[in-house]
């Protein structure tokens, strides 16, 4: 099924293009992350202009988290107070990934920014992922329970001017905390196109030091909102959000993500996330080949 | 452009060159009636390239068979662009773009059709003059630049856009038929560029230039594509609206439709 993608200025396989947004579904509906890290890479090897990716992938993922967002608000799962700071923060964040977006574009650095990136998070994330799984899963065989994590925020956060109370997270910080980590996570949605759902969970539970029951939930709050926002900027600056492409996308990734929230129902949970770690682990060690081995294509053509 | 006879322009000039008409029949220049199967390629769903026939006739001015072996060459090209080539280098173990040079104008499609090989038909000044092949596009660098990074770049730029499918060069591509018609077909691949194109068809004989005419083709967005393509460009902020509305209502949608199930 030819469909021709107006902006891309390209023609692909319609098939594959919702094989793909299934696939990236599946993933966010079983494991709460977007699957954008999945999804950019992806299509930028299929050949669609990277920036035309990174734009549409974002619309991609906003599908995706509406309705695990919806899902969780319905049993109370979501923190508005930290969610509307968060999304705040993710807000600005976008804003600044548009201006920096901007310049590694004119320097003709942005791709080697983003491989980079996905490089040390996915690497990073997926490491300390796999290692807990694993712990957890050993613990689980040898009938020895693992020590209890204490719930409590990084000393670093403690340490920031300014305390609001947070009575679902159940935590007592300053704003300034996830203000900046929802800036930062703004920053990466707009420049890699991706949720950041797995930077985002993991910084709540161990950085701010969230009540478990409330983190994924409002990661999905923000994620919803701050996609919504890297959407929006793209249209305005970049002009690469395909539409097409979009729906596409969306088609796959809405029933993708269904599928998937009833298969991580059954499955365990410390094998579901030792899955994920592998997955991340593996786009993360393909993409530090890419920038190891020498490309197919040493020469890139840019309009200026 | 009538290329090869800039001097019967003058009245003397015409006298005289009807003269040698006269006194060596036959080595008149012809007349080139060219055509192209379609004058608009539309843009529109479902596209996925467009196969163009460029066909036509020589002539001898009287409007008689040529009688003559001549060599065609067909020259189509698609709207110029200024661009930044970069170029990857391996630097502290990756390949970063490195180093990098601005082209003026890069034709975004260009495909020679000969009915020979080019090196056969006419000498390299020749060619170079009228550019008949991607070894003689010329890209206009932008700034002072050495001739061997320049040669580097060029080579690299031409190279990436023949196996993307939008150079091409296809010696034998035109086909013959007695003496009086050609036709050549060139496809343009799905990621062309909208605008217009130019097919410059050139009559060659003994080396020398002797006719050349050119048609034009339009390359454009229709429908669906061509509204999309102006929203997105003009409507920034209608458009990024409609795109979020549509990814909320779709993820809402299947969530409806899964909890039925």
């Amino acid at each position: 099924m030819d469909v021709y993608l107006p902006i891309a200025n390209l023609s692909v396989n319609g098939l594959v293009i919702v094989a793909l947004g299934a696939l990236t579904g599946l993933l966010s509906g079983m494991f709460g992350v977007g699957g954008g890290f999945l999804t950019t890479p992806l299509l930028i090897f299929y050949g669609v202009p990277p920036t035309v990716a990174a734009a549409s992938a974002a619309s991609q993922v906003t599908g995706a988290s509406v309705s695990g967002a919806f899902a969780h608000a319905r049993r109370g799962g979501i923190d508005y107070h930290i969610g509307a700071v968060l999304v705040a923060g993710g807000v600005i964040g976008t804003g600044m990934g548009a201006v920096l977006f901007r310049l590694l574009q004119a320097l003709g650095q942005i791709d080697t920014v983003i491989n980079v990136l996905y490089v040390l998070m996915l690497g990073g994330i997926g490491g300390l992922m796999a290692q807990e799984s694993i712990a957890a899963l050993r613990a689980q065989k040898s009938g020895v329970p693992l020590p209890a994590r204490k719930r409590r925020h990084h000393p670093l956060v403690a340490s920031l001017p300014l305390r609001w109370r947070f009575y679902r997270s159940g935590l007592y910080i300053s704003p300034l905390a996830p203000l900046l980590l929802g800036i930062a996570t703004g920053i990466l949605t707009m420049l890699m196109g991706i949720g950041g759902g797995f930077i985002l969970v993991p910084a709540m539970l161990y950085i701010l030091g969230m009540s478990v029951n409330v983190v994924v939930g409002t990661s999905l709050f923000q994620i919803l909102f701050v996609t919504m926002a890297t959407t929006m900027m793209h249209a305005l600056t970049t002009r690469a959000v395909d539409i097409v492409l979009a729906v596409l996308l969306l088609v796959g990734s809405v029933t993708g993500a269904q599928v998937g929230a009833q298969f991580a129902q059954k499955a365990k949970p410390e094998h579901l996330r030792l899955l994920l770690a592998g997955i991340v682990l593996l786009v993360a060690m393909r993409m530090a080949l890419g920038l190891g081995y020498r490309p197919d294509e040493i020469y890139s053509v840019v309009p200026l | 452009m009538s290329a090869a006879a800039p001097r019967w322009r003058t009245g003397a000039g015409r006298v005289l060159a009807l003269l040698c008409c006269i006194l060596l029949l036959g080595a008149r220049d012809p007349i080139l009636v060219p055509e192209i199967s379609q004058h608009e390629v539309q843009v529109r769903q479902g596209f996925t390239g467009a196969d163009l026939l460029l066909f036509g006739a020589i002539l001898t001015p009287e409007g008689n068979r040529a009688a003559q072996d001549y060599d065609i060459v067909v020259v189509l090209e698609g709207p110029v662009q200024s661009i930044v080539l970069r170029e990857k280098q391996k630097i502290a173990g990756m390949w970063i773009n490195a180093d990098s040079l601005e082209f003026r104008s890069v034709p975004s499609y260009f495909a020679v059709a000969s009915s020979r090989p080019i090196a056969e038909i006419v000498d390299d000044k020749t060619a170079a003059i009228y550019e008949l092949g991607l070894k003689w596009l010329q890209l206009s660098p932008i700034g002072v630049i050495e001739p061997k990074e320049q040669a580097r770049f060029s080579a690299g730029l031409v190279d990436l856009m023949r196996r993307q499918g939008l150079y091409r060069e296809e010696e034998g591509g035109v086909k013959m038929s007695g003496q009086v018609l050609y036709q050549a077909r060139i496809s343009l691949p799905s990621s062309v560029q909208t605008g217009t194109y130019t097919a410059e068809t050139f009559a060659i004989s003994k080396g020398k230039v002797v006719a050349s005419e050119i048609t034009r083709v339009e390359v454009r967005k229709v429908g669906f594509e061509r509204f999309v393509a102006v929203q997105a460009d003009q409507n920034g902020w209608f458009y990024g609206l409609f795109a979020v509305l549509v990814s909320v209502a779709m993820g809402w949608l299947a969530g409806r439709l899964f909890a039925l199930v």
